[in-house]
């Protein structure tokens, strides 16, 4: 078999120390304990006034439903209560440092929320008629003109609603020009072992066969492979630049030549764009599509898990087979091509109904304005230099993946410096909890053994870093130092302790259900 | 019983060979949470992926040791996965197969030369 | 550069601790052809007061649906939002949370999502639901490819009522991945007409209730058809407010049920964000694309959420994933969930019954209209009417006046031969007073 073990425990050590004092009620002070919606037998509530139906329902004779909808509603302070008890138990980069490699966590101003509110933007309907639209399309010909011009690229196709699925679009774009150059044999996709689960994934997804390339030990791609990979069977490679392990791939002029000379396309994963935006365009790189993830470089806000916006930029090659729709500017103003028409005939087709996330755009919109060119280029490097301080403070006693060098945007650290300690890479995270920091990504790049990726972003002060560093010393001491204990049966202090993976995974509870009609479900208990 | 050097075993009763993963696969993996075992009827090739075993954290594939027809999955492993780690190589077997080849599993390893095998990684 | 809080005393002291000499040499791995010595051609930044000004002007420039009379539909609706969800999803531990990866510091998204989850399997009458796709378009798309998995066959029959954008995505991302579409003629009122197409082959069967010209459908004899057929039924919602009325597509037989969960809690937005809401049968759910939030106990026995079954998904199975899916839409999934919360089954039925009952006004008035003809003989809140002429001339004639008197179906499908087709919505928001100014202007222009 496939031996594929990833080095973490998924149940709780069993007999951890409690804490200490207990209140009569289980209450534990500001912090509210708060039931699911099902539990507080609400089912014929509602906390929304409304009028009476002007006509009964008799037209759809046999068309409505049978059964009465169970859904618990509540009242309109009960709601907000359930909410706001709920949102305090979540970490949130408003409230500390959220050093989670590869995602970005960085401010999310607030100026971006108000404007993507206005009546003119948020109440706008997609399909209304071009001349009532002519504000949103300009904002996205505004929004692509900067994109373009940030990247060095020719085109931009906005639509794609995420980061994979801006790589899906890409790659269906490349498989659109290699099928209309006959170039039908192109079957493979080159990608480094460090890539995002995404890269093969979405290659897969496009039918296309997954071939990894190797890397160097200085965390590159290994060129030979990739020499010697390239043959008139790839259709594209996909290099994530700057990597996963957060180094700028310093053969990239060369990847990108060999892999032309071969006729494959090359992909950029654009996740870790905002390290270099503003000091480097992948046009110039030889990239031939890179998807934009808004969230990450232009701050669009992450809300626990999306929506995100992926818009992917093409190269010359690649433009004329862009997704529909997009928006052109002629005489007579702004309009959208969307179906059919002769200008979109080489169009491979369409990654969403409507033009994508709008929402995103005018945050993202937001941002640059206020960051500017130059304010741009200066958040990479902020975000450059918070990570290489990370790195050099850590690295006296924390593990550096690639010591040498300088890193880009996040930090990379191994696990080989808690060897003999009993203490593995997840628990030192979920001692991290304990200290008021959200951890670091874990356990990838799956290249590193027991990896610890952190990226700080801009966002941070020098005093925020150094607390942030401060305590990550704190913490490596007291590992080293043999008090295994504190880090095994982390985290203490959270709202929960713990959770079991396990069961949760064996046994799927995944939705509220009654055993019976009124009787609430019996709670899981730990095998 | 004889064993791959991808970790599963094979205990042979006339020209059924019952296949499973051995007990340092499953303390590798750590708790398993789901099985995927193969349909019976389906034909298999010595080194082809027969059953998927899955963590919460990982999913790995489960290579045929050799080729055959499947006559009959572990079924219980549905309902209870955990008798994968509990007894792996006993209950917590995935699948029967009929035997195309009796030299394939004289070829696997016995189980000192599994053990010494293991030494090595 | 108000985001930005290091100045160059903390930069001179940073680079002095990493032993570099300035911030160039942090970037020494950057090939120097490819460097950029200055800033790009674009504006420098930007005080809060130029950004808003330039944004509002924006704005200003476009027609939203609240400053008239508005029928706009087909497949994005405008509801009430109540005032408390937008609220609740500013707060900063929702807004400017990541991906609830670390379970113990992120139980109230978790929460939430379980909540979510459980509203949608109710709503769809299914079993289980994820945490949510990125819009109703792609969960389409997933849904057809899911079926492939489940059935191992490789042809998708979509009905001549599906939204012709779900149309599009699906057969875009599903025949690269080497399905093939049977799409059978756009039909007002033609569900069953997918019956025809259906053979061995058949992964699915994709309808739409109500679909994209407003006709409902009891589908029930389709999905008897469909798994006589070893296929399985895919029942697509646009507007998830019908789920408060209609026979939900559980009830009817569905084995994937696929909406738009735009109308609750997400507003319009010009097409996006929005939440794709997914559910199935639960012997399917090792199938099932994206994220799933599941229940667990911690440590000292206390109930807690965790997201589960992550083997499906792309950062563990890589090329052997059920989708490449990472995000979900998480916020709208909140504001969705916040705004079922405040409804309650009650409330939802009531404001479904409310929808049609608006609808029903609607189109009484529009059959008075002489020279129009309402085609949508059972409808939920949307309806086709045939006008004299180009209905997207019309609708243009109409915006000069004030009046957005809802989508062409040219817009949506050019090739469907439906030029004077035209697609009318009422919600809970349309007054008498906005149906009165239609019906006036409808019966200028027409005569």
């Amino acid at each position: 078999m496939s031996l594929n073990s990833v080095g973490r425990p998924t149940r709780p050590v069993s007999d951890v120390p409690g804490q200490g004092f207990a209140s009569l009620t289980g209450g534990r002070g500001l912090l509210q304990d708060e039931a699911l919606i099902f539990d507080r037998n609400s089912w014929d509530g509602t906390g929304v006034d409304l009028p009476a139906p002007e006509s009964g329902a008799d037209d759809l004779a046999g068309l409505v439903r049978v059964e009465p909808l169970r859904l618990p509603g509540l009242s309109e302070p009960e709601t907000v209560r359930h909410y706001v008890r709920l949102s305090q138990k979540n970490h949130a980069i408003d409230l500390a440092l959220y050093p989670l490699g590869s995602c970005t966590m960085k401010h999310n101003p607030r100026l971006n929320e108000k404007l993507a509110r206005l009546p003119g933007f948020a109440d706008l309907h997609p399909l209304a008629p071009v001349s009532a639209v002519q504000g949103a399309l300009d904002l996205m010909d505004r929004l692509a003109h900067w994109l373009k011009t940030l990247t060095g690229m020719p085109a931009v196709a906005l639509s794609p609603k995420a980061g994979a699925h801006g790589e899906l679009c890409g790659l269906l774009a490349i498989r659109a020009a290699h099928a209309a150059a006959g170039q039908t044999r192109r079957r493979l996709v080159l990608t480094p072992t460090s890539a995002h689960g995404t890269n093969p994934a979405t290659a897969a997804f496009v039918g296309y066969e997954v071939v990894e390339i190797g890397q160097t030990a200085d965390g590159r791609v290994d060129l030979a492979d990739l020499a010697a990979k390239l043959s008139d069977e790839v259709a594209a490679i996909m290099v994530t630049n700057p990597n996963t392990c957060g180094l700028f791939e310093r053969d990239i002029l060369e990847i990108s030549r060999l892999t032309h000379a071969a006729g494959a396309y090359f992909y950029c994963d654009g996740a870790n764009f905002n390290a270099i935006v503003g000091r480097v365009r992948p046009g110039d790189l030889g990239v031939d599509a890179m998807h934009i993830n808004l969230h990450k470089t232009f701050s669009t806000p992450h809300g626990g898990g999306g929506p995100g916006s992926g818009p992917v930029v093409l190269s010359e090659a690649l433009a004329p087979f862009a997704p529909t729709p997009w928006v052109v500017h002629g005489a007579e103003g702004f309009r959208l091509v969307e179906e059919t028409e002769a200008e979109a005939s080489q169009a491979f087709g369409r990654m969403t109904a409507f033009h994508g996330q709008m929402g995103m755009y005018v945050r993202a919109y937001a941002y640059m304005l206020s960051h500017g060119a130059d304010g741009l280029r200066q958040a990479a490097e902020d975000a450059v230099l918070n990570a290489n301080y990370i790195k050099a403070r850590l690295s006296g006693v924390m593990s550096a993946a690639f010591p040498d060098g300088p890193c880009m945007h996040e930090a990379l650290f191994d696990d080989h410096w808690l060897e003999g300690t009993g203490i593995t890479t997840l628990d030192f995270a979920k001692a991290m909890i304990d200290e008021g920091f959200h951890p670091m990504t874990m356990y990838f790049p799956l290249v590193v053994h027991g990896a610890m990726l952190i990226e700080p972003t801009e966002s941070e002060s020098l005093a925020e870093l150094d607390r942030f560093c401060d305590a990550l010393l704190a913490l490596a001491g007291a590992a080293l130092a043999g008090d295994a204990e504190r880090f095994t049966s982390a985290p203490h202090l959270a709202p929960l302790r713990r959770l079991d993976e396990t069961l949760a995974a064996r046994k799927p509870r995944l939705t509220w259900r009654p055993q019976e009609p009124g009787v609430a479900p019996a709670p899981l208990a730990a095998e | 019983m004889r064993f791959t050097k991808d970790h599963e075993w094979v205990a042979l009763d006339g020209d059924v060979a019952t296949v499973g993963i051995t007990a340092y696969a499953a303390e590798q993996l750590g708790d398993v949470v789901y099985v995927e075992t193969p349909e019976p009827g389906r034909a298999l090739k010595a080194g082809e992926g027969m059953a998927v075993v899955e963590s919460v954290k990982a999913a790995s594939d489960v290579y045929a040791p050799l080729s055959g027809e499947v006559v009959e999955a572990n079924g219980d492993l549905a309902g209870a996965p955990e008798t994968v780690n509990a007894e792996p190589e006993a209950g917590g077997w995935f699948a029967r197969v009929r035997i195309a080849d009796r030299a394939e599993y004289d070829a696997l390893m016995d189980r000192a030369a599994y053990d010494a095998f293991l030494e090595t990684l | 550069m108000r985001y930005l809080p290091l100045d160059a005393a903390d930069r001179r002291h940073m680079l002095g601790v990493i032993g570099a000499k300035g911030v160039d040499d942090l970037f020494a791995d950057v090939p120097a052809p490819a460097r950029l010595s200055a800033p790009v051609d674009l504006p420098r930044h930007a005080g809060e007061i130029e950004v808003e000004r330039e944004l509002s002007a924006l704005a200003a420039r476009n027609r939203p649906a609240g400053a008239g009379p508005f029928f706009c539909g087909a497949g994005a609706y405008r509801h009430q939002v109540p005032a408390t969800v937008d609220h609740i999803i500013q707060r900063s531990e929702f807004l400017t949370s990541y991906t609830p990866y670390q379970p113990e510091i992120a139980q109230g998204t978790l929460q939430v999502l379980f909540e979510f989850q459980t509203q949608v399997a109710a709503l769809t009458g299914m079993e289980v639901a994820n945490a949510s796709l990125y819009d109703g378009s792609t969960a389409c798309a997933e849904a057809v490819m899911m079926a492939r998995r489940v059935t191992r066959r490789r042809k998708a029959v979509l009905s001549g009522g599906l939204h012709p954008q779900y149309a599009a995505v699906t057969g875009t991302i599903a025949t690269a991945e080497g399905m093939e579409i049977a799409r059978r003629p756009a039909a007002v009122d033609a569900e069953a007409d997918v019956l025809a197409a259906i053979d061995s082959e058949t992964a699915c069967v994709v309808v739409q209730t109500p679909n994209v010209f407003g006709t409902v459908t009891d589908v029930t004899a389709i999905a008897e058809a469909a798994h006589a057929a070893g296929a399985l039924l895919v029942v697509v919602t646009t507007e998830a407010v019908s789920l408060g009325l209609l026979k939900s597509p559980g009830e009817m037989g569905a084995d994937i049920a696929v909406a738009e969960g735009q109308s609750l809690g997400v507003g319009l937005n010009f097409g996006g964000p929005y939440v794709g809401l997914f559910a199935c049968r639960e012997k399917f759910v090792r199938q099932m694309p994206g994220r799933l939030c599941g229940e667990t106990v911690d440590a000292e026995g206390r109930r807690g959420f965790v997201l589960t079954l992550s083997t499906r998904e792309q950062h563990i199975r890589r090329e052997k994933a059920t989708s490449n899916i990472c995000t979900n839409s998480g916020l709208c999934a909140l504001a969705f969930s916040i705004h079922m919360t405040l409804l309650g089954g009650t409330g939802l039925r009531r404001l479904a019954e409310v929808n049609h009952g608006r609808a029903r006004t609607l189109a009484g008035a529009l059959a008075g209209v002489p020279g129009l003809h309402v085609l949508t003989p059972r409808f939920f809140n949307e309806v086709a009417v045939r006008v004299p002429g180009s209905a997207a001339a019309l609708v243009e004639d109409l915006a000069g006046e004030g009046i957005l008197a809802g989508v062409p179906v040219s817009r949506l499908d050019p090739s469907a031969g439906m030029d004077d087709v035209l697609l009318l919505a009422a919600t809970e928001t349309t007054t008498t007073g906005d149906i009165d100014a239609l019906v006036a202007a409808l019966s200028r222009r027409i005569r």
